[in-house]
């Protein structure tokens, strides 16, 4: 094996770059559960994002109305779940599924004539001298603009859910629905709200996995980020930091299997390619096992609001 | 006194049961009104009319002269009404200061706030960490933030829904000290209770509901209780009897029972001892949260404790199950009857397997017996007159009343040994109670053991042969019914044990 | 303005009802949906839906409803169970997929014997290996209480790479130079599962999948066990206080449910698949969620629910030979199909009334 093929810049900068989907993923997903909704249908609406925002770079020739057409497809995708689970009170979980099996369906069809074809690059931004600086430069000021994007949502979310009343608003709704129903909030407004944002972020993941990551469409390519991105919900204890904490870890994890792989190391490559799911299992034993039950999740996560009175 | 809210011809209707009928009445200026009735009288929906929750069919509110008509809780507040709620209005995992914010049309920042927030509670005495999370405060700490989070918005209106269920009687005596305090600043009062000396004390004036209907207004200073009483009941009551007989052996021995909390914002048990004999009833008083789901989970084999600590009839049985102990006889009715007592959506048949499975010969080799299950059904709802169309109807269709009566006749007709019983009559109409606490009596006297853990002290000092109280998650020693006074209990329930403890 | 009003008693005909008229919905959505793909949409549904059943080669399509049945029925029993009971394994692919590959390989230890012995051993071995797989996320979540929706989901993924493992490395036909996969098990007499009754497609995952819905059944409806499974789905406080141990509760679901999972896999790889493949997992372990809700998660149920679903994989496979239309189309209409369900499963549990209350 050939370690030294590996290079701790490129590294570390492709790990940026394999964490971003699921960082947005799993970021839309922990308001979704701020608001008290457990939506499972991270992984449809990720790949109804990652097909509807190729095909839209594709005949447009942007890839950023293909981000801007993933993000639209996500939360279409997300207000289904949220017809469904708010105003008709199906079962979230059941709902969630349902969400997860219709967008693969409905992507490969989408998707069948765009099979094979290469999207246009969304190129980097360029700045200069500073992304000439070795190391740094690749690493901190070589990326496209999505992955400054998923750093700012991050940065913006930890920021609305501490400082803004709309954000004490939204936890509140989470935390207990009657009462908040009491004091006047519109609970399905707000969650409804949430949900929607959740699946654009979903869909703006997919589409960067799609236009950016691979690039280009095969069927069922999430090939789990979606339910990965929930892990880490629940490993980030609800919150935003840490879900950067978490994306970027499981990143690394990707990037280093994948560079294992090409480097010849001598573990079959099964294993490397089962590593992600492997670790994201161990992830969620050791978070149960500091945890406890229940933990720092919102209080009435997944719980169905119908206002009696 | 001119009157600051009136009220014209109320009417609210739900499916199969008319709420508000007609509803008409007016509220003085800094007056303290009292809204009087039994439970599902009209009160709550009532209120919630006023505070833009429900809107009425027909009818029309004034509020200074001027039609009032809130659509949301948000138009209430703006035009001057708050309301402290009974339930449902705190968010435990966030901060005092949030859960303030969260009840205000437009908070200043937070740090504003919370001084804000510790000046209101000096001036009225009602002592407040605006940093702390709800979830850890005990039931008046957490009716304080209510109260505050209403203060800070200077109302010209204030709801207070049945404010004092879960006070002790010394932390009622500092609320009615901030009522006062507020009503003599001009601030009208609109209180609800069903406890008839509370609003004697209190009150300037009163309305009466009864199915929905205004029976009359009075001046509750000038009626006596049993006259208020009679209008808001409409008919005399029978009072349980008490058993009397003197009591038998020991059936349950209770040592040195401690258990961590059941959530996050529960309360441990510390060190619980108590025995029970056969034909006696026990009642364990205690506000709501010190440890009463927490010591039924134990009895009830929920949870499982140290062995040794819970010994039932000469054997050890803290370390069985809730199948193991219902085989030996000792049985429990749980406070929550819906999802806890019984499930929701399932048939009373079923809900009748539920607990009876094992005793009424239900299971042959792990297979039930759903003839014999629909027999005991029929049995309970006969004998407990549960008004229902038949044993197949859903649990939740049941009126809570005749939930009631079915899971505690459920238990009762097992013929246990022991019964601990956790609110037995909470939210229940008062003929049903008093069916209730009949059998429960009876069953006393035909040589059982009995436990009501209740928070109605009256209901306690009625059926009761000795009572003790239960305070953060610590059990006094039980004292004979007939010593005890209001002001002793009141003492017991604050946890002042050492005081017993000279006295016994 | 619409409203929905809770009914005190959940309604047994819209119980009834609802599938049905899911299944209507998705016919007419389904439509459209290929009059957007330029296809006759009553071309295309009598093609799926009609032909296999009662069209010209009907005869031959029966059978392969049957074999596309089987696994479903077998699948989605078990895990109806555990979904009664709130416990949701998702990773049944995983199972399934896990139980083909411990059966083949306990199979294939003793080629070429001609043991009478053998199939058995298999059978056994791939329920063990199903039962086994499913056993992590269950030991896991009584142990440490981790979530076993994600755990199980996450296995299928693992699942995935040990069949690939399997296909080209270790249960590599030795004889077939270059071509990934094992040996053909249906073509080894000891190991093969045929076909019991020549043209029905009736094969022994078939008799297996009939005998677990009768055990469903039973256990549902007469059994303290199915009552508490039921109990603990519904109010899971009620249940602790009736003495319900969750964490048996768990090990069961997750424990029957993997078992025939497991076995549904066995029964694929040495009948209708014949070997271990890169390709074997078709995504059965998926299907069957949707066939266990469309059946209400009713044994009875399930067996209607998969021999639709079969229709529509086997009519499918027709519309795309036939008309064009992409086997993707397929599993977006399955997929539907469970969003109408349970958007129509509102109606069981709420009355919808239309306008403001009526009552005054």
């Amino acid at each position: 094996m050939d370690l030294s093929a590996i290079s701790p810049t490129l590294l570390v900068a492709s790990l940026m770059v394999a964490a971003t989907p699921i960082l947005l993923a799993a970021l839309g997903e922990m308001v979704v559960e701020k608001a008290g909704v457990l939506n499972l249908g991270v992984e449809g609406m990720m790949i109804m994002g990652a097909v509807t925002g190729f095909v839209a770079a594709i005949e447009t020739g942007s890839p950023w109305a293909g981000f801007l057409a993933a993000a639209i497809g996500g939360a279409a995708m997300a207000l289904l779940f949220g017809l469904l689970t708010q105003v008709l009170l199906s079962n979230q979980v059941a709902t969630g599924l349902a969400l997860t099996l219709f967008g693969l369906g409905l992507s490969a069809l989408i998707g069948q004539g765009y099979v094979g074809i290469k999207a246009t690059s969304l190129g980097r931004i360029d700045l200069g001298a500073l992304s000439d600086l070795p190391f740094v430069g690749r690493v901190v000021f070589g990326h496209d603009p999505i992955v400054y994007l998923s750093l700012l949502l991050v940065l913006g979310v930890w920021a609305f859910l501490r400082f803004t009343r709309a954000g004490l608003i939204l936890r509140a709704v989470g935390e207990s629905h009657d009462a908040a129903h009491a004091l006047g909030y519109h609970v399905r407004r707000v969650r409804m709200l949430a949900i929607a944002f959740g699946g654009a972020c979903a869909g703006l993941g997919g589409a960067y996995l799609s236009l950016v990551r691979v690039p280009q469409w095969t069927e069922g390519m999430t090939a789990g980020a979606g339910w990965i991105a929930l892990a880490i919900v629940v490993f980030a204890s609800w919150r935003a930091e840490r879900v950067l904490v978490g994306a970027y870890l499981f990143g690394g994890i990707t990037v280093l299997q994948l560079n294992l792989q090409t480097a010849g190391a001598r573990v079959p490559v099964e294993l490397l390619s089962a590593a992600p799911y492997l670790v994201t299992i161990l992830v969620l034993v050791l978070i149960s096992v500091r945890a406890g039950r229940g933990g720092a999740a919102p209080a009435d996560l997944a719980r169905p609001f119908h206002a009696s009175t | 006194m001119t009157a600051l809210l009136e009220l014209e011809g109320l009417t609210k209707a739900y499916p199969g049961v008319v709420a508000n009928d007609d509803v008409s009445f007016a509220i003085a200026r800094g007056g303290v009104h009292a809204l009087l009735g039994e439970n599902g009288a009209g009160k709550s929906t009532l209120v919630k009319t006023i505070y833009g929750l429900v809107k009425p069919d027909r009818g029309r509110m004034r509020l200074d002269g001027y039609p009032f008509a809130p659509t949301e809780p948000r138009e209430a507040r703006a035009a001057g009404v708050a309301m402290v709620f009974q339930h449902f209005s705190l968010f435990d995992a966030l901060s005092v200061a949030e859960n303030v914010a969260l009840g205000m049309e437009t908070p200043p920042p937070i740090r504003d706030l919370a001084r804000r927030i510790r000046a209101v509670s000096e001036e009225y005495g009602l002592p407040l960490d605006p940093a702390r999370r709800v979830g850890d405060l005990s039931a008046g700490e957490r009716q304080r933030v209510e109260i505050v989070r209403c203060l800070l918005q200077e109302p010209r209106l204030l709801i207070m829904d049945e404010p004092t269920s879960v006070l002790t009687p010394q932390e009622v005596g500092i609320l009615f000290a901030t009522l006062r305090q507020l009503s003599a600043q001009g601030t009208s009062i609109l209180y609800i209770s069903h406890k008839l000396e509370e609003i004697r004390a209190l009150c300037d004036a009163a309305t009466i509901l009864r199915g929905g209907r205004v029976v009359g207004g009075c001046d509750p200073r000038e009626t006596s209780a049993a006259e208020l009483a009679e209008r808001m009941v409409g008919a005399k009551l029978s009072a349980p009897k008490a058993g009397g007989g003197a009591p038998g052996d020991t059936l349950l021995r209770v040592e040195a029972l401690s258990l961590p909390p059941l959530s996050q914002f529960g309360m441990p048990l510390r060190e619980v001892s108590f025995e029970l004999r056969a034909g006696e009833v026990l009642g364990i008083g205690g506000v709501a949260g010190n440890g009463q789901d927490e010591l039924l989970a134990a009895l009830s084999g929920e949870r499982l404790a140290t062995p040794g600590s819970v010994v039932f009839e000469g054997a050890d049985v803290s370390r069985l199950g809730p199948v193991a102990r219902r085989r030996a006889g000792l049985l429990t009715g749980p406070e929550e009857r819906l999802g806890h007592a019984a499930a929701p959506d399932m048939t009373l048949t079923e809900n009748a397997a539920l607990t009876g499975a094992a005793r009424k010969g239900m299971l042959r080799r792990g297979f039930l017996d759903w003839g014999r299950a629909r027999d005991f059904a029929d049995e309970v709802i006969a004998r407990f007159d549960v008004r229902t169309p038949g044993a197949g109807v859903a649990a939740r269709s049941l009126s809570g009343g005749n939930l009631q009566k079915f899971v505690i006749g459920r238990e009762v007709l097992q013929e246990p040994r022991v019964l601990v019983v956790n609110q037995p009559t909470w939210g229940v109409d008062a003929a049903a109670a008093g069916a209730i606490r009949q059998a429960l009596l009876d069953l006393a006297a035909g040589g059982a053991g009995v436990i009501v853990v209740s928070q109605d002290l009256d209901e306690l000092l009625e059926i009761s042969d000795r009572f003790a109280a239960l305070n953060a998650g610590r059990l006094g020693t039980p004292v004979p019914t007939a010593e005890l006074t209001m002001e002793r209990v009141g003492l017991m329930l604050g946890g002042a044990h050492d005081m017993e403890a000279t006295h016994a | 303005m619409i409203r929905l009003e809770r009914r005190p008693t959940p309604s047994r005909a819209w119980g009834a009802a609802s599938p049905l008229l899911a299944v209507a919905l998705t016919m007419m959505a389904g439509g459209l949906m290929f009059a957007a793909l330029g296809k006759d949409p009553v071309e295309a549904l009598r093609t799926i839906f009609w032909d296999p059943v009662m069209g010209e080669f009907a005869w031959y399509f029966r059978a392969q409803l049957l074999v596309k049945a089987a696994p479903l029925v077998l699948i989605a029993a078990g895990l109806a169970i555990g979904f009664r009971a709130g416990i949701w394994n998702i990773g049944a692919e995983g199972q399934y997929i896990v139980g083909a590959i411990a059966g083949a390989a306990a199979g294939l230890a003793f080629h070429p014997s001609e043991s009478v012995l053998i199939f058995p051993l298999m059978v056994v071995c791939g329920a063990l290996g199903g039962f086994l797989w499913a056993m992590i996320p269950a030991v896991l979540k009584v142990t440490l209480g981790t979530n076993e929706i994600l755990v199980s989901l996450m296995l299928v993924y693992v699942a995935d790479n040990l069949l690939a493992s399997a296909a080209v490395g270790w249960l590599r036909n030795p004889e077939a130079v270059g071509f990934p996969g094992s040996r053909n098990l249906a073509q080894w007499e000891a190991s093969a599962n045929p076909e019991l009754i020549a043209g029905t497609g009736m094969h022994w995952g078939v008799v297996a999948a009939v005998i677990a819905v009768i055990f469903a059944h039973v256990l549902m409806t007469r059994h303290l066990m199915g009552f508490h499974i039921r109990l603990a789905g519904q109010a899971p406080r009620a249940a602790r206080f009736a003495g319900v141990a969750p964490a048996r509760l768990v090990l069961f679901c997750l424990g029957l449910s993997g078992l025939l999972a497991g076995l549904a896999g066995l029964f694929e790889v040495t009948g209708p698949a014949g070997q271990i493949s890169i390709d074997f997992a078709s995504g059965y372990g998926f299907t069957a969620i949707i066939v266990a809700f469309l059946g209400r998660l009713n044994p009875l149920g399930i067996v209607a629910a998969g021999l639709l679903m079969a229709v529509t994989y086997v009519g499918g496979d027709n519309a795309a030979a036939n008309l064009g239309i992409p086997g993707a189309a397929i599993s977006a209409f399955q997929g539907m199909l469970l969003f109408f369900l349970l958007a129509v499963d509102v109606l069981s549990n709420f009355r919808v009334r239309v306008g403001r209350g009526a009552l005054a």
